[in-house]
């Protein structure tokens, strides 16, 4: 495209497939205590 | 929904239900803009074209040429059609089913000292004590924790455990002897542990550190960035400031982990408007997981965040984000917790949209066992939810905390940030409105700001 790049990002309604395995980390055990932040997290089923 | 903005000579546009971000030219960021004002649908894009695209054309026509507008116009349809631009929210009933599911039980914050050495100013636990007295968890007690984790957790195999406080390492016989006694169940159960530990680094010693950098997944390390904001906010109880003592170990530790898997942690407050300096003060003594966040205060504390210092902390975050990216860029990187931003492996959106878990998956653990939707509710006999000896006993508060999700909050429903924040923080939104469905809304204007410089940084490093 000439005027739009795209970033590669995951496809959110994809992950709805076989999402949800709870194995990832718990916002708060993170860093923040404070904030609620899930963003930044890795999940950890890339299937 | 998309949401545009302007940061740092970039015009980006994420289109919030798909997660997809795009890094437009002026022209297709003015042709949105346009659209948006319309206020009509997706489909109308394509039918109202004519009349849509003359009326922009007249308005633009000394910027762009007819040809430009009918590219521009054809690129950003392509997107609709692709599904990553204006697409649809579909995700409600999905997150309301997922809700529905069993309940288990994967991570406790232990509160293994309700106790510190030192007694900094915005302490949300009271210098440790938490609305309550001094007490130090026991062993047995701690057994118990684990045990009633391993048994609620189902088939869930990542189990964590923070060891928090207080300061934890004022019972660090207690941490040792739980860390070897997870390790213990672990095998026996088919899990693993993650434990992980909140300090102040007071105590910390050699001996310490070389546990904690065999046994701990991760570490935070509390520590507010240059010396005398430090000493301010985290004096020991004579007054005297702690920062002489804690950086080196902190340095030690953080070097000895090679530099991963921990956070140097600090809290900025009103009398430190200006943090960037302390978080460049950070990564300049050698760290590289630097999180630093703004306190979380009641209105009439002096340190509180008003809202009158909001338009400065947006530019401090914007000014953080451009030297973070010139850092990157001279191979001296470091990562700012609040600016992570995992776009291509990121949590799904069950895990973005269902909020932070807590008084369901997340527990935080008294000293003498009692059982708290999380550790910002310690000390609140309204939320005591039971203990480890007896498990879940208010069910009435797990079904609470189980239905909120974004979808319950109205001050989500137009918000752009909901899949980055999953709704925020459920203590500060009941500490701030009484209610766990409402929002925080100067952290919601933080958390805002914060993912629009992490998407730009993101930007940035891309070209």
């Amino acid at each position: 495209m000439k005027h739009i790049k795209t970033l590669h990002t995951r496809d959110l309604k994809e992950s709805m497939k076989k999402g949800g395995c709870g194995e990832c980390q718990t916002s708060c055990q993170s860093a923040c205590k404070t904030s609620c932040t899930v963003g930044n997290q890795s999940c950890e089923n890339k299937k | 929904m998309i949401h545009q903005y302007r940061n740092n000579g970039y015009n980006i546009v994420l289109d919030v239900n798909s997660g997809a971000v795009h890094i437009v030219d002026n022209m297709v960021y003015d042709l949105l803009e346009e659209w948006e004002k319309e206020e009509k649908d997706k489909q109308a894009f394509l039918s109202d074209k004519d009349c849509f695209l003359d009326k922009f054309k007249r308005k633009y026509t000394q910027q762009y040429t007819d040809m430009e507008i009918k590219e521009a116009y054809n690129e950003v349809k392509k997107l609709m059609e692709e599904e990553i631009l204006y697409s649809e929210d579909e995700y409600e009933d999905y997150i309301k089913q997922f809700k529905n599911r069993e309940t288990v039980v994967k991570a406790l914050c232990l509160h293994i000292a309700h106790d510190c050495n030192l007694a900094c100013r915005y302490c949300f636990a009271e210098e440790g004590e938490y609305h309550g007295h001094r007490e130090l968890m026991s062993y047995e007690v701690g057994k118990k924790a684990l045990d009633f984790l391993i048994r609620n957790s189902a088939n869930r195999r990542n189990l964590e455990v923070d060891f928090f406080g207080g300061e934890p390492l004022m019972n660090w016989q207690v941490v040792k002897d739980l860390v070897a006694y997870g390790r213990q169940m672990e095998k026996m159960h088919n899990k693993k542990f993650r434990f992980t530990l909140t300090t102040n680094g007071v105590l910390l010693n050699d001996e310490m550190m070389d546990f904690i950098n065999k046994e701990m997944s991760n570490v935070v390390l509390s520590v507010d960035g240059r010396k005398s904001v430090h000493d301010h906010m985290r004096p020991f109880r004579s007054g005297k400031g702690s920062y002489d003592l804690i950086i080196p170990k902190f340095q030690k530790l953080a070097d000895e982990r090679d530099q991963t898997n921990y956070y140097v942690r600090g809290t900025f407050t009103h009398n430190n408007l200006d943090f960037t300096n302390d978080v460049m003060h950070l990564s300049e003594l050698g760290f590289q997981q630097i999180s630093v966040e703004p306190v979380v205060a009641a209105e009439e504390e002096p340190y509180a965040i008003k809202e009158e210092d909001l338009p400065l902390l947006f530019k401090q975050y914007d000014e953080l984000a451009k030297k973070i990216i010139a850092k990157n860029k001279e191979g001296k990187g470091f990562n700012f917790f609040h600016f992570m931003i995992d776009l291509s492996g990121g949590p799904c959106v069950a895990k973005r949209l269902s909020g932070c878990g807590s008084g369901t998956e997340y527990l935080a653990v008294t000293p003498w066992g009692d059982l708290y939707p999380c550790h910002q509710f310690v000390g609140d006999e309204e939320f005591l939810m039971g203990n480890v000896f007896n498990g879940i006993v208010r069910e009435d508060i797990r079904e609470q905390f189980k239905k909120c999700n974004v979808y319950e909050k109205p001050k989500c429903k137009d918000c752009f940030a909901k899949f980055y924040c999953s709704g925020g923080c459920l203590a500060n939104s009941y500490h701030f409105h009484g209610s766990i469905l409402d929002c925080y809304d100067r952290g919601c204007e933080l958390q805002r700001k914060r993912v629009e410089c992490a998407i730009m940084i993101k930007a940035a490093l891309a070209e």
